[in-house]
């Protein structure tokens, strides 16, 4: 079995274990959706107009819930099925991508969701065209996906696991924030969408490159 | 012993400081089976981990059907390989049948092959069950259905009859007598060395890490 036939395998098997367990479209998805509303509250809306605040509210909440499916989806291998998958001859590259891959496609599915909420909520000033958010959210998606699974994987079997693993993901994920806001935001401004998708790319090719080098040793220190 | 299925020279494992295996030296033949007995703690798991080579060694050398423990070589014989230990390692969310034909897909068996060995173990009728919402004494089934699915050169199994009741005995000794038929080996370990000696050609105990009969 070649190495993409392994990932999809993997991948499909994690979102048909969601796709029972229900825990994305039944908890994070909803909770998101209301965190989309939530934000404002904590702002004095006389002084900050909501339009200004729709694309920052959406970058954050992304974020936090997308760190929490990445996360989720990362701890759903018990050590025997790691094992059981080593035993088997998958790849452990193979394992990483169908994993990210399917934690990627979920993180899409709930910005796909909390995207047009918040622009009914907020008007933002100056929509992308589709095809530029799209392109956006699937960068970094992929991106904040391959780092939470890495993240998830450097944590394995740590007692503070729950906590160190966000810890970790979310100063490194700066440059997936940084480059999907600006990307977004040049639409308004007039500049150019060149640079931050190119630091988009930049960060997932460095994430994916990571996850190379790392896959094998984590996946033998972690059995 | 070239041609010995496992050949143990000297094999000692420590971790963190630890010491849990010392000095094992140990051989398995083609066609024989191995009792391993030995209390809890002794090593017996840690054991099997080194043999199913998931653990290199830190001292000593060895080598499992043909490949040297510790080199990138051992990783090829991992399909060959039969490990079946205390946690069946099914996902609890997916049905025995997803469970099984997950493992034929990724080791290239023919998904009707996963079907016919989950009706051999008893569980056709089962097959669209959970596996959160089966007995341990089934899911374990579905452990051994995916050994005789994979049909291993080597079986590794740790303490393969707990949780298991008599109807299962002829499944284990399937699985063995495949192994001794077709020139492979087998290593059972057990807390009890009693119910090894009626399935296994020789039992050697485990004691803090050190074998001794």
């Amino acid at each position: 079995m070649n190495f993409w036939s392994q990932a999809l395998v993997i991948a499909r098997r994690d979102l048909r274990i969601e796709a029972r367990a229900g825990e994305v479209t039944g908890v994070i998805l909803p909770f998101a959706a209301i965190a989309v509303f939530v934000v404002p509250l904590a702002t004095d809306t006389l002084t900050v107009r909501l339009a200004d605040l729709g694309w920052p509210v959406y970058w954050l909440v992304s974020l936090l819930f997308g760190m929490s499916v990445a996360l989720r989806n990362s701890a759903t291998e018990s050590p025997t099925q790691r094992r059981h998958l080593l035993l088997l001859g998958v790849d452990p590259v193979a394992r990483f991508a169908g994993r990210a891959g399917a934690a990627a496609v979920l993180m899409i599915a709930v910005m796909s969701v909390t995207a047009p909420l918040m622009v009914l909520f907020y008007d933002p000033d100056g929509l992308p065209p589709i095809a530029l958010w799209a392109g956006v959210v699937v960068l970094f998606s992929t991106g904040l996906a391959m780092l939470a699974t890495l993240a998830g994987d450097v944590t394995v079997g740590l007692r503070a696991r729950s906590m160190l693993a966000p810890l970790l993901v979310a100063p490194l994920a700066v440059p997936l924030v940084v480059g999907s806001a600006r990307a977004v935001e040049s639409v308004g401004r007039g500049t150019s969408t060149l640079g931050p998708l190119m630091l988009l790319v930049i960060a997932d090719l460095g994430l994916a490159i990571s996850a190379i080098v790392t896959a094998q040793p984590l996946e033998e220190a972690t059995t | 012993m070239g041609d010995a299925v496992v050949d143990l020279q000297e094999v000692g494992y420590v971790v963190a400081g630890v010491t849990v295996l010392t000095s094992i030296t140990l051989q398995l033949e083609p066609g024989e089976v191995l009792g391993v007995a030995g209390p809890n703690g002794a090593g017996k798991t840690t054991l099997l981990s080194v043999v199913a080579t998931l653990l290199a060694p830190t001292t000593g050398s060895g080598t499992v059907l043909g490949a040297t423990l510790g080199t990138p070589g051992a990783k090829a014989v991992r399909p060959r390989i039969g490990l079946s230990g205390h946690d069946p390692g099914l996902y609890a969310d997916l049905t025995l049948s997803e469970n099984i034909r997950l493992w034929a897909r990724l080791a290239g068996v023919p998904e009707s092959a996963a079907d016919d060995t989950l009706a051999r173990v008893g569980l056709a009728g089962a097959a669209d069950r959970r596996a959160e919402r089966c007995s341990n004494g089934m899911q374990r089934r579905v452990d051994l259905a995916r050994l005789l699915m994979l049909e291993p050169s080597l079986l590794l199994l740790d303490e393969a009859q707990a949780g298991l009741d008599n109807s299962s005995e002829p499944i284990i000794d399937a699985l063995i007598d495949r192994c001794r038929a077709t020139g492979g080996g087998a290593i059972l370990v057990s807390h009890d060395a009693s119910r090894l000696a009626t399935r296994t050609d020789r039992v050697e105990t485990l004691v803090d890490g050190a074998l001794g009969r």
